[in-house]
């Protein structure tokens, strides 16, 4: 076994790409701004140099490995360095500390304290630049990039958008759209990744926090709270709650505390877009139109496939997503009381996803002219919501959601994760629902991190293919496949963001590799403690179609295409 | 939108070289050449049809001095303001352009559109200091006054 030295430990290599992998591996935390282990490596913020036995400082997470390599990670020359770099950054740094919605949670304040650095000797010259405001999911403030490279990585290599990247050079380097855009101008399809990845507040999500606590304190206005299936085991991260635990509970009792009238589950909708889904599925199957069939769920991909792939557009399904049915239903199931008691409901859905905040502007999402959900929030401005007022989430006891729209099946659970849809469609689809069925299904290949997974199943003697894309750059390769006659299936899910909903642009971060293992785990520990696992055994959801749906349901769970 | 012409130059330009993504440069190279900018609808659609997207071309465009969104006067007048022809009083020779020109800091291009005036940091041709280029073609070792009589002699050329 070949080994190399760091701080007088000897670390086995085992296939490392990169020195700062090894680092890690020996228990030391060294800082970054610029690595992300599932981006391209850049070597941009310097932060993770060492030095070797000659003396030579070089960053450690572009130099290959070689064995008998002997590093030290913290002389005092490096500590010297690492300092005047954090120095130099904050020197061109807004430094507004304490009233940037950062505070706390921004990786340039937690390094410059870590590496202790406690005065900054250069004025900021760069003159100040105007925030872009134009997007409905992020902003973009300029004044606080830090050019690490992670957004522009993020968006181009990860999601195959590539709406921004560095313009300029030297001094006068900026991320921008091209010809510096709005960025509602360009192909952003608003998944917020690079708002996940940004270390500062440089692209950070568009918050709705105040006008929500207004809405709050109208006393004629009925608020209405939707919570969607990720958001349940990422919200306890900033509580400490264990990592990928479910929080519904917690998070309803909150909500009640913060005077929100009703809170209904999502899972429940998800459940009628599985019922919705499927009848379009064998619809199309059988009339072999616009086939395959895209799942519709995930507005970014919507998005994506519309911008570039428009000769697929038609292929999406026409459902709503599950937010957007869950919304229409409510406001139509408050409309009569509405008026009988003076009031006006307004729906405030609570998301991992920044793109639902450009979902619900869509007009093919209205039903009647009238935007169903009026807000979104995402997880990250809920925790920010609960520590405003000062709630204990640790403490305080689980409730459970109002009815009638909060019994869900595991199958609506499932929609949080990659693949999850397209079992919760294959669940319903299956004849039989027996626990081996279900554990079957489970196994055919939908689940699991690959961007790309396919699977053959049978049904009703037929084999159909899937394939299950999580990253919208696996999308556009597949989408290049099937256009080029290489692939062909019959039903596509495709999730924007990694591993799908539950590491959604709006989820609180950091999450490195454990964090994203744990929530894949929660989700499906959601369903497995569910009493009932598909979605056509939802009595609530059979009960909605039988009284108050009957007739409406197209207009209410479906995009209005034609008007 | 601009005429179907550029387009059809674009193509034309694009055929010579290739689609590979490797071909941006030499192919916004082409294209500033012939118009003496890079018109930006021309760089979008440079990078549509290479496959690379908008602000990556965009990226390289601007990463590089030499390229132009602006369209360039007729006479595009680089003075050099390296070390060797600073020392040798270049200074003087801009302000003497300024004046024979109207243009200044922050205005690059006459209205008539005739002269484009930049300053680059150096031409490679120290031992000629202070010097300028007119589209190219060296003027060596600058006075104000020979300045005044180029400028004569290019408007000249011009009211002909």
């Amino acid at each position: 076994m070949d080994y190399i030295t760091i701080d007088s430990k000897k670390v086995p290599i085992e296939g490392e790409k990169n020195v700062l992998s090894l680092i890690r591996k020996a228990g030391i935390d060294l800082p970054t701004f610029c690595y992300h282990s599932e981006l391209s490596i850049y070597g941009a913020c310097r932060m993770c140099v060492v030095e070797d036995d000659r003396g030579r400082i070089f960053a450690s997470c572009s130099e290959q490995p070689r064995p008998g390599m002997v590093i030290r990670t913290n002389t005092k020359r490096i500590q010297n360095y690492r300092k005047l770099i954090i120095e130099l950054l904050l020197a061109s740094h807004c430094r507004d500390c304490t009233v940037c919605h950062k505070n706390g949670m921004c990786e340039l304040q937690s390094l410059a304290y870590k590496v202790g650095v406690h005065n900054v000797r250069f004025p900021n010259t760069k003159e100040q630049k105007p925030l872009d405001m134009s997007s409905p999911s992020i902003v973009i403030d300029p004044n606080k990039c830090i050019l690490c490279g992670d957004c522009v990585r993020t968006c181009d290599e990860i999601q195959g958008v590539g709406a921004i990247n560095f313009a300029f050079r030297g001094s006068n380097t900026q991320v921008m759209p091209a010809f510096n855009k709005k960025m509602s101008e360009t192909d952003c399809v608003g998944c917020g990744q690079c708002a996940a990845v940004c270390p500062t507040a440089a692209i950070s999500i568009k918050s709705n926090v105040t006008a929500v606590w207004d809405l709050i304190e109208d006393k004629n206005i009925r608020v209405v709270a939707q919570i969607a299936p990720a958001v349940r085991i990422a919200v306890g991260d900033h509580f400490n709650i264990p990592k990928g635990e479910n929080s519904f509970g917690k998070l309803v009792a909150a909500l009640r505390i913060m005077g929100f009238d009703q809170i209904y589950d999502t899972n429940f909708a998800a459940d009628i877009t599985v019922l919705e889904e499927s009848a379009e599925f064998a619809k199309r199957l059988e009339s072999g139109e616009n086939m395959p069939l895209f799942t519709s769920c995930c507005p970014g991909w919507v998005k994506y496939c519309e911008n570039k792939y428009p000769e697929f557009a038609k292929n999406i399904s026409t459902c709503r997503s599950p937010q957007g049915m869950f919304s229409a239903i409510i406001k139509e199931y408050y409309k009569e009381q509405d008026e009988k008691e003076g009031k006006q409901t307004v729906v405030v859905s609570i998301m991992p996803c920044t793109a639902k905040k450009g979902e619900i502007l869509r007009e093919d999402n209205f039903t009647d002219g009238r935007q169903d959900t009026d807000y979104v929030l995402t997880t990250t401005e809920i925790i920010r919501m609960t520590k405003e007022m000062g709630i204990q989430f640790d403490k305080i006891e689980g409730e459970s959601a109002d009815m009638p729209f909060s019994l869900a099946s595991g199958g609506g659970a499932i929609f949080g994760a990659t693949g999850g849809v397209t079992e919760a469609v294959l669940r319903h689809l299956s004849a039989k629902k027996d626990f081996q069925t279900l554990q079957d299904i489970s196994l055919v290949g939908v689940r699991g991190e690959d961007g790309i997974k396919e699977a053959t199943v049978d049904f009703n003697g037929r084999e159909l293919h899937i394939a299950v894309v999580n990253g919208l750059a696996n999308a556009g390769k597949l989408l290049d496949k099937m256009k080029a006659g290489e692939a062909s299936y019959d039903f596509v899910e495709v999730m924007a963001c990694k591993r799908g909903c539950i590491m959604g642009g709006g989820q609180p971060g950091p999450a490195g590799p454990r964090t994203k293992k744990r929530r894949m785990e929660g989700i499906y520990r959601v369903d497995a403690s569910s009493n009932i696992r598909s979605s056509d055994e939802n009595p609530a959801v059979a009960a909605l179609y039988e009284g108050f749906l009957k007739g409406k349901e197209h207009k209410l769970l479906h995009r209005n295409l034609h008007e | 939108m601009l005429e179907q012409s550029y387009y059809d130059k674009a193509d034309e330009i694009i055929n010579q070289h290739g689609t590979e993504q490797r071909f941006l440069i030499p192919i916004i190279q082409d294209i500033q050449n012939h118009y003496r900018y890079l018109p930006p609808e021309l760089l979008s659609y440079v990078a549509k049809r290479l496959g690379i997207n908008e602000a990556k071309a965009y990226s390289v465009a601007t990463f590089y001095e030499n390229f132009s969104f602006e369209a360039k006067g007729k006479y595009v007048i680089r003075v050099c303001d390296g070390t060797a022809c600073h020392v040798r009083k270049s200074t003087a020779i801009l302000d003497q352009i300024y004046k024979e020109t109207g243009l200044g800091k922050g205005k690059h291009t006459t209205e008539d559109m005739l002269f484009t005036l930049e300053t680059v940091s150096c031409l490679g041709a120290c031992g000629l200091a202070p010097v300028l280029t007119v589209n190219d073609v060296v003027h060596a070792a600058m006075t104000p006054e020979k300045v005044h009589e180029l400028f004569e002699e290019l408007k000249g050329a011009e009211n002909k």
